[in-house]
């Protein structure tokens, strides 16, 4: 290697690592730079089981959850639990999955699994009615409120477009593993519901998002503080009159679990199985743009998991 | 002894009920069933009677049981199951240990002129489909106003402080509760009434119930009749005093050795402060001659009556006036014509005629969506409660107002039945819109409406915009609660006349064709 050379591939590594440390993309750049190693998947998806048994089987395949948490870990599940409706109506994730993410943290040793949401509703009506209230206490897990601004401390966007502040929840900022437990379905703003809308959830200004272009905002916030892991819930999927639904004629029954580590990817996969094109969805394809993660499919190593037959 | 004894159990029973009654007023948590609360509050008198005259049950027949009960015993509604009774027997308490001298009470000569005006003048008020006089002047209701507007904001500020620092320590064990639209005004009222209140009873005892009280005056009128009843015995009597400088009520007599039992509230200080055992509780039938000195109304009261209640009247005109619903500016103002009532409470007729504010449903409302009118509901409906869908909206599953209402000004109803009570309808200004102005996506609306009346159409270039379907809309204001522009750009036109809305038409999805294996 000659010495002009030498100097150009340095600068061109400083200056792509200062972008992507302003973008708040470190991952992805280590990602591209560091080659794919065999075995570790991108994506898992599982089909035709129970949620507790798909997770089982997804969480087993990308190395269980010790990959994820460590000893002695504060870990914070963010399911959705938007309104004050049953888990059969599907608005809300569910309650088994739930359950069964915390014991995993818990087997794999975190001291703490706490859970909240900023409902929709009136919270503690959603707590108790989405049956998570009762699951994360099944479980061992700590429930949290989510219901009043104090909770929430202003945080910078890095690479936010529109989004340059916003105010996130404590635990999203003191955890030290951030699992991010999305229902996939549909949604009058945001067209789909999966695992960036439901980041919806950790944030207290909310109406400023939807005041200020939805769809950039929610891509926006990823750039904050991206999930460790996402679990998509695809057992029951409401495909209309979301996020809340008016019945459980909404609703079907497609036993589908989607996870990974990037959020895009997740949100990819999920859109596939509820129909839709990722690129049609405005925050998924400009969340790919912005380099927050991939909504390339082709291009992921995808483990695909058939419970039956 | 005995009397001591039955003395004793006035006090503990009045602190029991005194206690619990304002344990519901300021409980966000609303720990105890609504059941419970119904039980409780069975017995105050205005609320049963109001509730007796819509639902003629043996559910609502607390004022016939306090009735009888005043019959037999004289008004021991007064002595422990009013909330204000006690509260007043409180502050008077209080008193003794401010001033040089020790404080006694002493006789008053009754104050007729203002007892039968407001008595009258409540009663006409009725008549004419005014509560408002009522509402001012019924002892629940003010007590209710002045621990939910007073106390309230105190325990949910100890409550929030409570879950800092809890919060500090690692705990999430308690969580906070918002006052976001409490209403200032009501409570500055209700801290006038708790100022004149607090004031005639430190410095002369149960002058409120003997002067101003609705229910007391009714329930005096009975207690001059009672079986039982407070007798001075003349043999044994030296007219110390002291029986009278116990008494709450001021109607002990001691020079002329009478007792005003109209003006008795059975607090049984006198029996045990006589020294001579001349003052007894005895049955009536026993000591039918000595009957107390009668008073009565006179033509010069019953013309004076007549005048202040006229003066009455005429301040109180004024229909339903609106309030504007957000800042004047650039776009399109909300100009709402009426705001809705609760749900269960039929419209602001049948609301306004039944409902004395006594704020419970305020206090037990979990989204705090009723909030206090100032003069959304006019003048003759201030401080009723109203929906406030600037401060919150009303959470679809819940009935917690109908079940507490102690009136029946907000009926009963089942989630069903609530679920297609239509308080009123939604209406869309597209001028204000996100979607119109910024051509940017939104959707909050629809998102938060639970029957899907507020529909995302399409618009152009992939948007969708607002669309509603009053039909199937109930009025519940999650949309204009949730609506993120400056003004709404959705709110809710409020029915006079609660109407039934529409059953959302549902229709079974059918699952994408995706094939067996997975769609990537």
């Amino acid at each position: 290697m000659k010495r002009r050379e030498f100097i150009r591939n340095g600068t061109g590594a400083g200056l792509a690592a200062w972008a992507a440390m302003l973008t708040g993309n470190l991952n992805s750049f280590f990602a591209s730079a560091i080659p794919w190693q065999g075995g570790a998947y991108d994506l898992v998806a599982v089909k035709d089981g129970e949620p507790e048994a798909m997770f089982d089987k997804a969480i087993e395949s990308l190395g269980g959850m010790g990959a994820f948490v460590g000893k002695g870990a504060r870990v914070v599940v963010k399911p959705n639990i938007g309104w004050d409706v049953p888990p059969e109506r599907a608005a809300t994730t569910h309650p088994g999955l739930v359950r069964r993410i915390i014991q995993h943290c818990l087997q794999a040793g975190a001291s703490q699994v706490h859970v909240f949401d900023n409902t929709c509703d009136k919270w503690n009506n959603c707590y108790t009615h989405s049956g998570i209230e009762q699951a994360v206490k099944d479980a061992g897990g700590t429930i949290v409120p989510g219901n009043a601004e104090g909770y929430y401390q202003e945080v910078q966007v890095p690479g936010g477009r529109r989004l340059k502040t916003t105010k996130v929840h404590e635990l999203i900022l003191e955890s030290d593993v951030f699992i991010n437990v999305p229902v996939l379905k549909h949604h009058s703003s945001a067209d789909v519901s999966i695992a960036m809308k439901n980041l919806m959830g950790v944030v207290w200004d909310r109406g400023w998002w939807h005041r200020n272009d939805l769809h950039q905002c929610i891509a926006d916030y990823c750039t904050h503080r991206k999930p460790d892991l996402n679990v998509v819930d695809g057992y029951r999927v409401m495909l209309k009159n979301g996020p809340r639904g008016v019945s459980v004629n909404d609703v079907v029954t497609l036993k589908t679990l989607i996870i990974s580590t990037d959020i895009v990817a997740a949100d990819a996969a999920a859109a596939k199985v509820f129909g839709k094109e990722p690129s049609d969805v405005p925050h998924i394809a400009t969340a790919h743009e912005m380099g927050v993660g991939t909504m390339d499919l082709d291009k992921l190593n995808i483990n695909r998991i058939k419970m039956q037959g | 002894m005995t009397y001591r004894l039955l003395k004793r159990i006035r006090v503990i029973l009045s602190i029991v009920v005194f206690f619990l009654l304002t344990f519901v007023l300021v409980d966000f948590t609303v720990s105890l069933s609504t059941e419970a609360v119904k039980s409780l509050l069975y017995l105050q008198f205005v609320p049963s009677v109001i509730r007796f005259t819509g639902i003629v049950t043996l559910g609502s027949a607390g004022f016939l049981v306090v009735m009888i009960l005043t019959l037999l015993f004289g008004r021991i509604y007064c002595a422990f199951l009013c909330p204000l009774g006690t509260l007043q027997d409180i502050i008077s308490r209080m008193s003794r240990y401010f001033g040089k001298r020790r404080k006694v009470f002493r006789y008053r000569r009754p104050d007729r002129f203002i007892r039968y005006t407001v008595l009258g003048g409540v009663v006409i008020l009725l008549a004419l489909g005014h509560i408002i006089l009522l509402e001012l002047a019924d002892p629940w209701s003010l007590f209710g106003r002045m621990v939910s507007g007073l106390l309230r904001p105190v325990v949910y500020g100890i409550n929030n402080l409570a879950v800092h620092g809890l919060e500090a320590a690692g705990s999430y064990a308690l969580y906070p509760v918002s006052m976001k639209g409490y209403s200032w005004l009501s409570a500055g009222v209700s801290a006038g009434m708790l100022a004149l209140v607090g004031w005639l009873s430190f410095t002369r005892g149960r002058e409120y119930c003997n002067t101003v009280c609705p229910v007391g005056t009714l329930l005096g009128f009975v207690s001059r009749i009672s079986l039982f009843r407070i007798r001075l015995d003349e043999t044994l009597c030296n007219s110390c005093g002291l029986c009278g400088a116990s008494c709450k009520a001021g109607c002990i007599d001691t020079v002329s050795r009478k007792i005003d039992h109209s003006r008795c509230v059975m607090c049984l200080n006198c029996l045990t402060a006589c020294k001579q055992k001349g003052i007894h509780l005895v049955s009536v039938t026993f000591h039918r001659r000595r009957s107390a000195p009668e008073y009565s109304l006179g033509r010069r009261g019953i013309i004076r009556n007549g005048m202040a209640l006229a003066a009455g009247l005429f301040t109180l005109q004024g229909g339903q006036k609106s309030r504007g619903g957000g800042r004047r500016g650039e776009r399109t103002p909300v100009k709402r014509e009426h705001h809705a009532t609760p749900p269960g409470s039929k419209g602001f007729e049948y609301f306004n005629d039944r409902c004395t504010a006594c704020h419970l449903c305020v206090s037990a409302c979990p989204t705090h969506v009723l909030q206090p009118s100032l003069l959304e509901y006019g003048l003759a409906g201030m401080m009723q409660p109203f929906m406030d869908y600037g401060a919150s909206f009303c959470n679809f599953e819940c009935t917690v107002c109908g079940e507490v209402c102690p009136t029946g000004a907000i009926l009963p109803m089942t989630p069903e039945e609530k679920k297609q009570i239509q308080l009123g309808t939604a209406r869309f200004i597209k001028d204000n819109c996100v979607v119109y102005t910024d051509g940017t996506a939104c959707g909050a609306c629809s998102e938060h409406c639970p029957t899907k009346a507020v529909q995302m159409v399409p618009y152009w270039g992939g948007l969708t915009i607002p669309k509603v379907t009053p039909e199937i809309c109930v009025g519940c204001g999650a949309c204009e609660f949730a609506c993120p522009t400056t003004p709404k750009s959705i709110y809710v036109e409020g029915h006079t006349v609660h109407q039934q809305a529409r059953e959302p038409e549902v229709e079974q999805v059918t699952r994408p064709d995706t094939g067996d294996d997975f769609p990537f």
